[in-house]
C-alpha cells in the first residue's frame, strides 16, 4: 500500500520542556519523524514550546510554532494552518493528551483534522487502567490483582483485594508522577493522596506487589496491513520495583529461553492488535515471576518513548522515522532497512553484542530528597554502552555516567554483613555499585540475590569482575597478552586498572599498546552481520586474543574530518541544550565539506542518531575511549580537529588530554578556557581590561573562607571551582552559614578551592552570548534576567532583547563583551554573565563556549550562531556571515521547568544551584505577551477570577502596590495577612484580610486546601520592576 | 548447579585449547568446549538470539558447525524440553564469550555438561563477527574444529582435513538423521503451565517422512488434531500408505536435496499424483519442487536465524520467520501449475510453493520455529484444512 494522497499537511506535536520522564528522546523521534513525513513531500507544521530542541530549527519543518502546547493554542494553530491530519505519537504523553483534548474540544471534528498514528479509542483503552485491564483479560493475559479508586475511601476498600505491599500508580501521568511502593497503611495513605492529586482524573490504580520479579519491556512495530515486528527485547537488571526509566536495563533480554521469549513475543504483538494501535511503534512491559515464569503484563504506551528511542540506538532501528511513514500508510515491506540499504524494514532486528543503559541521577541537588527509587521516574538521563559481552558494555556504561566511576568503583558501607544485606534490599541510583562491594566483603551470591532479587546471572557476571579485581589489586597488572586483553574484554578501563594496580592509568595504557592491546570497532547493522552495512555505526570492543589478530570495521576514509565531542547523558546543568549545539556542529562542518564524527553514549539525543554526522561512535566520554576513536580516525585521511566546546563541560574537560596527545583542537584553546575559569588569572585580565567583578577571593582552607567574606561583607556567594549547573553553589548570609558550607557542602583544599564572592542583591543579571574569530566579535543575544542575580542563570526566566536596562547600559555591555572575546582570542562562541546594580555593569563569569542559552538566542534572533561557530571553529572568518545587529520586531522570553515534583519533601525555593530540567520559549510582539507564553508552556496555569493571595515582606511592600491595583482592574479579589493587607488597604485598595497560620482559624492554609484562592504563588519576581 | 566453568588466571599464560580450521587454510584459535576431540562440517553462522539449545538439536544442521552470532551462549543453561531430536543434529559449536553459568528457573545445569553429554564440540572465545564475515563472503567454508586440553594441534593435518572434507553438495544426511523404524506420535505444543500436552482425540490421521524433522512439527501437527505415524526417510510410497494417511507431511532435514531426492523424490511424485493432501517443509519442500520438475541449488550464503521477513503472497500478509536452509529452489525451474505463494524479503528467493489444483503445498523456512517467531503457526490449520476438506 503506498503512501496516502488524501491528506497533504500534517501537524505533529512535540513534548515541550525537558522534564523528568519525557526528555530528549522526543526531539530525537520528532525530528525524525518531521524529517520523514517531509521527504515524503507533506507539508509538515510543528508545535513545540522547546527552544532547545533541532526539532524546531526554522527550515526543518514547513512551519514550525514555537508555542505553548496547550489545547487552546494549538487550536488556534489548527484554525490557522488547516492541516488534514495530527500525528500525537511523537510528542510522549503531552502530544497525546493534548490531541486528546482538541478531540474532547470538537476542534479536531470541526476542523476536519484526522488523528494518525493512533486513534482516541486506542490511546484510551492504553491509558485508562480499567479499559487496559478488560481487554488484557480479552485476550488472556495476566495483571497483577489491581483496584482502581477515585478517592482515599475507595482505596481503602480496594486494599482489602489487594493487600500489602502494593504498587499505587495515578492514571494519566508520565513517569509515574504521585504514585509508589506502600509497605504500611501510613505509606499508603500518603500515596494514594499524592496519587489522587497527581491524576488529571483523579484516579489511582492499586495494585498486587510484584517486586522483586523479573522486567522486561518489547518494542513493536505495527502497520496497517497488521505486520507486527519487534525490534528488541529489553530487560531491567533492577528487579520489579523500580521505574524503568530509573532501572539498568540491557538489550537484548539475556535470561528467557526461546520458548519464554516468543510468548512474549506473542503476548505484545496480541496486545498492539487488542489496544487497536494501527500503525506505529508501541513498548509493551512485562513482569516475569523467576520461580515459575508466570508473566504478566504492567502496561503498553501506545507511542514512541524513552525506551523506543533506546532500542532504536540499541539496534540500529530508527522506530521514530519509520512509525511517522507507517502513520501516512505504508507498509513495512514497502520502506528500506537504511542501514543495510539492501533489505526492507519488515524484519527483527538481530545484534551481536549487549547494549547497557544506566540512569543518571540528581539527587545531590535536591537536600532533604531521599535517594530512593520507585515506581516514579527520578532520573534526568542515561548513558548507554555497547559492547560484545555483558560486563564489557556494563563497565563502558559506568565510566559513560561520568560520575566519576571508572568502573565498579568501592562503596563505603558498613562491614555488618546483616547491614549490607539490609542495604541491597532497598533500591537505590547506587544498588550496583553496593552489590560489587558486597562481594568484595565476602558475601555469598545467594545472600546478595536474596537482599536485591537481582538475577543470579548478573550477580556472577559481576562476581566475576569483582574477582578480577582482587586478582589485579593483589597480584598487579598482568604483563602478558592473555592476562591483560581478558580484562580490556570485561570492560576495565586503564583508570579502573591503574587503581586496582597501583600505576598510572598513563602507565597503563603505555604496557597495554606494548602488547598491541588496542581496540577494535564494530558496526551496529541491525543484522549481526548478515548484511553488509553501509552505515558507520560503531562503537568499540576488545576482539582477537593471543594468537588471532583483531578486525576493525570502522574503514576510516580518506576525507578531511572533523570529529564532535557530544555532551553525554542530561543531567541538570547540561542538557539538551548542548547537543542541539554537538547536531548544529555536525551539519555545519558537513556543509563546509567536511567529513563529520560524532562521539557521544547519550541514546535519547539527536547527535546520537546514524544520519546527524557521517560517521557515528557510540562510546564513553573519557580520554581512553575518544583517543581510541580519534587515533583510528586518523590512521587515514586528514583529522582537521576536534570541536570540544559545543558538548558542555564534558568533553571540554577532555581537551588537555587530547591536546597532549596530540589531537588539534578547533577553535579557542583549551588554554582561554582555563584562563577563563582560573579565578587569578582571570583577574588578571580583567584588570588589563579595566573591567570589574564583585569582590571575591579563593580560600584553600575554611579560615581562609572567613577572612575573604569578612573583607567583602555578607553576604557572599560560595562555590566549588569548576562546576557546571552551579553544582554546591551557595549564598551565606552569615558566618554560621559560612562555617556549616565549609565543613559539610564541600571538601575544600588545594587542590580544590572554594571560590567566594560578593553577592550583589537586588542586582539584574544579564546573559550575553557572542560569537568571535579572534579579530571581530558579534554579540548575538543580550538576555536580561527576570530573577535577580544569585538565582543560577539556568533557572532564571529571561528577556531577549532586554526590557528594562538602558541603552548605555547595554551598549556598555556590548563593549564590555567584545573587548573579553578578543582579549581571550575566542574562536567560536563565548558566553558571559553580568551583574547591572545601579548602572554599574559587573562581570560575574566567562566561558568562552557554547552556553546554554544558545539555542534560545538563535531562534530570538533566526541566525544559526552554533553552525555560524562551528564554521568559525574550522577556520572560516566572521565576516563570511554578514551577521547584522537588528533590532527585533519580538520578544522572546525563556523560562525554566522544575522536576520539584519529583522530590517531595524538597524546598522550593530557587538559588545559586540550578535545579531547572528543561526551558521553552516564548515568543510575542511585546514582553508581557510573551512572558505570558512562556508561562504557559512552563506548564502554569493562570487564573482568570477569583481570590488572589499576597503577602510579601515590608522591602517589597511597595513594590506590589502596582499589581495589586491591575488585579483588582481585572476583576480578581486581593486576600492578604494582616501587613500587607493593612499596607494595602492604607493605599486605598480594597483587600480581605486573613489570619496568618499562628493567627487563629480559619487561616491562609485553609483557604487554600479548601480551594479558595485561585492563585497563590505570584512569584517575587513579578513585583520586581 | 555447577561452579563458573571458566575464571581465567590472568597472571599465567594461556593455552588456546582449540582450534577452528577452515578449508581456505585460515586458523582462528580460542578455548575448547564440550567434548575434546576433532568434528568437521560446514562453517554456517545463526543470527537467532535466543534458542541456542533447539538449534543444536535441529536435525537440519546436521553437518555443520553453527556459529552463533549473539556473543553470550550458554546463558540459559539447558533443559530437557527445549530439544528437537534425540538424534544427531548439528557437528559441533563456535561461540564468541565465555559459557556462563546458567540462569533462568527451567535450566537444569550448565550447558557444558550438555555439551558433553551429547558429545558436542565446540570452541568460544573466538570472533565471531570476524567469521560470520568470512561465511559471508566465502559462502560456507568447510571447516574443522578440534579440541584438545593440551593445546597440541596439528594445523597442517586439520587444514587438510578441512580441504578435503567433501562438502554438503551431493551429500545424503538424511538418511543419517532419519529414524530407523516407524513410530507413533501424539506429543503435543509446549505450555509455560503444564509443559508438552498430550494429544486427546484425534480427528485425522499424518504420515510424516522424516528426513531429519524437528519434534516442534510434530507437536505442532498434534496440537492441530493429528495423530502421526513418523516413517523412515527411504519409505517407499508403499509404506506410506499403509499406514492409511488422511495427509502426508514432507518433513526438514539437513544436506543436499538433490542427493537425498534420488529416492525420495519419486516417492513424493507418487505421493502428489495420489491427491492426498500433502505439506513440505525445508528439504520435504525442496525435494517436492524437485518432484514437481523444478530444480534447486546451493545459496552462495544460507538463511539461518529467526528474523526472517517472508511475504505470502496470497495475502500480502509479511510473517517473520524461522529459517535454516542453504538451498534454495529455483524460481525459473517452477514449472507450469505451480504457484509460487512465499517469497524471502531479505534476498527475493522462494520460501513457498503450491500446486495449483491439488491440495499440495511446502515452505522453505520453518513454520514450527522452535527456536523463533511463531508468526507462521497458521500453516499447519491450513495444511488441516485441507486434509478435512478432502476427506
Amino acid at each position: 500500500m503506498p503512501k496516502r494522497d488524501d491528506i497533504q499537511s500534517i501537524m505533529i506535536i512535540g513534548a515541550g520542556p525537558i522534564i523528568i520522564g519525557q526528555a530528549c528522546e522526543f526531539d530525537y523521534s520528532g525530528t525524525q519523524a518531521v524529517k520523514a513525513l517531509k521527504e515524503e513531500g507533506y507539508r509538515v507544521i510543528l508545535v513545540n514550546s522547546n527552544p532547545a530542541t533541532i526539532m524546531t530549527d526554522p527550515g526543518l519543518a514547513d512551519a514550525t510554532y514555537v508555542e505553548p502546547i496547550t489545547p487552546e493554542v494549538v487550536e488556534k494553530i489548527l484554525e490557522k494552518e488547516r492541516p488534514d491530519a495530527l500525528l500525537p505519537t511523537m510528542g510522549g504523553q503531552t502530544a497525546l493528551n493534548t490531541a486528546l483534548a482538541l478531540d474532547d474540544r470538537g476542534t479536531l471534528e470541526r476542523l476536519n483534522v484526522q488523528l494518525i498514528g493512533a486513534n482516541r479509542e486506542a490511546i484510551e483503552k492504553a491509558e485508562d487502567r480499567d479499559k487496559f485491564r478488560s481487554a488484557m483479560q480479552k485476550i488472556g493475559l495476566d495483571m497483577p490483582i489491581s483496584r482502581i479508586a477515585h478517592s482515599m475511601e475507595e482505596a481503602w476498600n480496594a486494599l482489602e483485594d489487594v493487600h500489602l505491599p502494593c504498587i499505587i500508580r495515578p492514571s494519566f501521568t508520565m513517569g509515574g508522577t504521585g504514585g509508589g511502593i506502600a509497605y504500611n497503611k501510613e505509606e499508603f495513605e500518603t500515596i494514594v493522596s499524592s496519587g489522587l492529586d497527581a491524576s488529571p482524573t483523579t484516579e489511582v490504580l492499586i495494585e498486587e506487589s510484584i517486586v522483586g520479579w523479573k522486567e522486561y519491556e518489547m518494542e513493536v512495530v505495527r502497520d496497517k496491513a497488521d505486520n507486527c515486528i519487534i525490534i528488541c527485547s529489553i530487560e531491567n537488571v533492577d528487579p520489579m520495583g523500580v521505574h524503568t526509566g530509573d532501572s539498568i536495563t540491557v538489550a537484548p533480554a539475556l535470561t528467557l529461553t526461546d520458548k519464554e521469549y516468543q510468548i512474549m513475543r506473542n503476548a505484545s504483538i496480541a496486545v498492539l492488535r487488542e489496544i487497536g494501535v494501527e500503525t506505529g511503534g508501541s513498548n509493551v512491559q512485562f513482569a516475569v515471576n523467576p520461580e515459575n515464569g508466570r508473566l504478566i503484563i504492567i502496561e503498553m504506551n501506545p507511542r514512541v518513548s524513552r525506551s523506543s528511542a533506546l532500542a532504536s540506538k540499541a539496534t540500529g532501528f530508527p522506530i521514530a522515522k519509520i512509525a511517522a511513514k507507517l502513520a501516512v500508510g505504508y507498509t513495512l515491506d514497502e520502506l528500506d532497512n537504511d542501514i543495510t540499504g539492501v533489505t526492507p524494514a519488515s524484519f527483527e532486528p538481530t545484534i551481536d553484542y549487549v547494549v547497557t543503559k544506566i540512569p543518571r541521577f540528581t539527587f545531590e541537588k535536591f537536600p532533604g530528597a531521599e535517594a530512593s527509587l520507585g515506581t516514579a521516574m527520578k532520573s534526568v538521563g542515561e548513558a548507554m554502552a555497547v559492547g560484545r559481552t555483558f560486563t564489557e558494555s556494563l563497565q563502558k556504561a559506568l565510566r559513560s555516567l561520568e560520575t566519576g566511576l571508572s568502573g565498579l568503583d568501592e562503596q563505603e558501607m558498613s562491614d555488618d554483613p546483616q547491614e549490607i544485606q539490609n542495604l541491597l534490599t532497598k533500591a537505590t541510583p547506587n544498588r550496583l555499585l553496593n552489590i560489587a562491594e558486597a562481594f568484595r566483603r565476602g558475601l555469598s551470591l545467594e545472600d546478595i540475590h536474596r537482599s536485591s532479587k537481582y538475577e543470579p546471572w548478573f550477580l556472577r557476571q559481576i562476581e566475576t569482575l569483582v574477582k578480577m579485581e582482587n586478582a589485579v589489586r593483589e597480584k598487579g597488572l598482568p604483563t602478558n597478552k592473555g592476562g591483560l586483553l581478558t580484562l580490556k574484554k570485561m570492560g576495565f578501563s586503564d583508570e579502573r586498572l591503574a587503581k586496582l594496580s597501583g600505576l598510572s592509568a598513563a602507565e597503563v595504557a603505555a604496557k597495554r599498546e606494548e602488547l598491541g592491546i588496542v581496540p577494535v570497532y564494530k558496526r551496529i547493522d541491525t543484522c549481526a552481520g548478515e548484511f553488509t552495512s553501509q552505515t558507520p555505526y560503531l562503537y568499540s570492543t576488545y576482539e582477537g586474543n593471543e594468537w588471532d589478530t583483531p578486525v576493525c570495521e570502522s574503514e576510516p576514509t580518506e576525507r578531511k574530518k572533523v570529529a564532535i565531542l557530544g555532551g553525554g547523558p542530561n543531567r541538570i546543568g547540561q542538557g539538551i541544550e548542548f547537543d542541539y549545539c554537538c547536531v548544529h556542529a555536525a551539519y555545519a562542518m558537513e556543509e563546509a565539506g567536511y567529513e563529520t564524527i560524532m562521539i557521544n553514549c547519550n541514546p535519547e539525543t539527536v547527535s546520537t542518531d546514524y544520519d546527524t554526522s557521517d560517521r557515528l561512535y557510540f562510546e564513553p566520554l573519557t580520554v581512553e575511549d575518544t583517543l581510541a576513536v580519534l587515533k583510528k580516525e586518523q590512521s587515514k585521511g586528514t583529522l582537521h580537529g576536534v570541536i570540544v566546546q559545543f558538548g558542555g563541560q564534558t568533553p571540554l574537560k577532555l581537551a588537555a588530554g587530547l591536546e597532549t596527545a596530540g589531537i588539534p583542537i578547533l577553535g579557542t584553546s583549551p588554554d582561554a578556557i582555563d584562563l577563563a575559569e582560573d579565578r587569578e588569572r582571570f583577574q588578571q585580565l580583567l584588570h588589563k581590561l579595566e573591567l570589574i567583578q564583585p569582590e571575591n577571593g579563593i580560600a584553600r582552607s575554611v579560615e581562609e573562607a572567613f577572612e575573604i567574606a569578612n573583607r567583602i561583607g555578607y553576604p557572599v556567594v560560595v562555590r566549588p571551582s569548576y562546576v557546571l549547573g552551579g553544582r554546591a553553589m551557595e549564598i551565606v548570609r552569615s558566618e554560621d552559614q559560612l562555617d556549616r558550607y565549609m565543613r559539610e557542602a564541600v571538601q575544600v583544599s588545594g587542590d580544590t578551592p572554594v571560590l567566594v564572592d560578593g553577592y550583589l542583591q537586588n542586582a539584574i543579571e544579564v546573559d550575553v552570548d557572542c560569537l568571535s574569530d579572534g579579530k571581530d566579535v558579534f554579540v548575538a543575544g543580550i538576555m536580561e534576567h527576570i530573577e535577580e542575580a544569585g538565582i543560577h542563570s539556568g533557572d532564571s526566566a529571561c528577556a531577549l532583547p532586554p526590557y528594562t536596562l538602558a541603552e548605555d547600559v547595554i551598549e556598555e555591555i556590548r563593549r564590555q563583551s567584545r573587548a573579553l572575546a578578543l582579549e581571550l582570542n575566542v574562536i567560536g562562541l563565548m558566553n558571559v554573565q553580568f551583574a547591572v546594580k545601579d548602572g554599574t555593569v559587573y562581570i560575574l563569569e566567562v566561558n568562552p563556549r557554547a552556553s546554554r542559552t544558545v539555542p534560545f538566542v538563535a531562534k530570538s534572533i533566526d541566525y544559526p550562531i552554533a553552525k555560524i561557530a562551528a564554521r568559525i571553529m574550522a577556520g572560516e572568518k566572521l565576516t563570511d556571515f554578514n551577521l547584522k545587529d537588528t533590532q527585533l520586531k519580538h520578544v522572546t522570553v525563556k523560562e525554566a521547568v522544575f522536576p520539584f515534583n519529583r522530590f517531595p519533601g524538597v524546598d522550593v525555593i530557587l538559588g545559586p544551584e540550578m535545579r531547572s530540567t528543561g526551558e521553552v520559549m516564548g515568543i510575542d510582539k511585546d514582553f508581557a505577551s510573551a512572558f505570558l507564553k512562556s508561562q504557559l508552556a512552563a506548564g502554569v496555569k493562570l487564573p482568570t477570577e477569583g481570590k488572589v493571595f499576597i503577602s510579601v515582606k515590608d522591602l517589597d511592600k511597595e513594590l506590589v502596590k502596582d499589581v495589586a491595583e491591575k488585579l483588582l482592574e481585572l476583576g480578581f479579589e486581593i486576600v492578604s495577612t494582616t501587613g500587607t493587607a493593612n499596607y494595602l488597604q492604607e493605599q486605598g485598595l480594597k483587600v480581605e484580610q486573613v489570619n496568618k497560620v499562628m493567627e487563629g482559624r480559619p487561616n491562609i492554609v485553609d483557604l487554600m486546601k479548601n480551594g479558595d484562592i485561585a492563585w497563590s504563588s505570584i512569584q517575587q519576581r513579578v513585583f520586581r520592576r | 548447579m555447577s561452579k563458573s566453568l571458566y575464571t581465567p588466571d590472568l597472571h599465567e599464560a594461556r593455552t588456546a585449547t582449540a582450534v577452528l580450521v577452515l578449508g581456505d587454510g585460515s586458523v582462528f584459535h580460542g578455548f575448547g568446549i564440550g567434548k575434546t576431540g576433532e568434528t568437521t562440517g560446514e562453517v554456517c553462522f545463526n543470527t537467532s538470539m535466543t534458542g541456542y539449545q533447539e538449534s543444536l538439536t535441529d536435525p537440519s544442521f546436521a553437518g555443520q558447525l553453527i556459529t552463533f552470532t549473539f556473543p553470550h551462549i550458554g546463558n540459559v543453561g539447558f533443559n530437557d524440553e527445549d530439544v528437537e531430536t534425540s538424534g544427531s543434529a548439528a557437528n559441533g559449536l563456535i561461540v564468541r564469550a565465555d559459557v556462563t553459568d546458567p540462569a533462568n528457573w527451567r535450566a537444569a545445569d550448565h550447558l557444558n555438561k550438555w555439551l558433553i553429554e551429547r558429545d558436542l564440540i565446540g570452541i568460544s572465545g573466538i570472533d565471531t563477527r570476524r567469521l560470520t564475515h568470512v561465511i559471508r563472503e566465502l559462502g560456507a567454508p568447510n571447516g574443522v574444529i578440534a579440541h584438545n586440553e593440551n593445546g597440541e594441534f596439528d594445523l597442517e593435518a586439520l587444514k587438510k582435513k578441512a580441504a578435503e572434507w567433501p562438502g554438503l553438495e551431493g551429500m545424503d544426511l538424511a538418511k543419517e538423521v532419519s529414524c530407523k523404524e516407524p513410530y507413533e506420535w501424539s506429543e503435543t505444543s509446549w505450555s509455560i503451565e503444564s509443559g508438552y500436552g498430550k494429544l486427546q482425540s484425534a480427528k485425522r490421521h499424518i504420515v510424516a517422512v522424516d528426513y531429519g524433522v524437528k519434534k516442534n512439527i510434530l507437536r505442532c501437527l498434534a496440537s492441530h488434531g493429528c495423530s502421526i505415524t513418523v516413517v523412515p526417510a527411504t519409505s517407499s510410497f508403499e509404506d506410506i500408505m499403509s499406514h492409511k494417511p488422511d495427509g502426508i507431511f514432507l518433513a526438514n532435514g539437513p544436506g543436499d536435496p538433490a542427493a537425498t531426492g534420488e529416492y525420495a523424490v519419486p516417492v513424493i511424485r507418487k505421493c502428489v499424483d495420489s491427491g492426498i493432501p500433502t505439506f513440505g517443509i525445508c528439504l520435504g519442500h525442496q525435494m517436492l519442487a524437485i518432484a514437481l520438475g523444478a530444480q534447486t541449488m546451493k545459496m552462495q550464503q544460507g538463511h539461518r536465524g529467526a528474523n526472517q521477513p517472508v511475504k505470502d503472497l496470497t495475502t500480502g500478509k509479511v510473517e517473520i520467520t524461522s529459517q535454516n536452509h542453504g538451498f534454495v529452489v529455483k524460481r525459473e525451474t517452477l514449472p507450469e501449475g505451480v504457484i509460487e505463494t512465499h517469497k524471502s524479503l531479505f534476498d527475493g528467493v522462494v520460501e513457498g510453493i503450491a500446486l495449483k489444483d491439488k491440495p499440495v503445498f511446502s515452505v522453505q523456512y520453518h513454520p514450527e520455529a522452535s527456536p523463533g517467531p511463531q508468526d507462521s503457526y497458521y500453516l499447519f490449520k491450513r495444511f488441516v484444512d485441507l486434509v478435512d476438506a478432502h476427506a
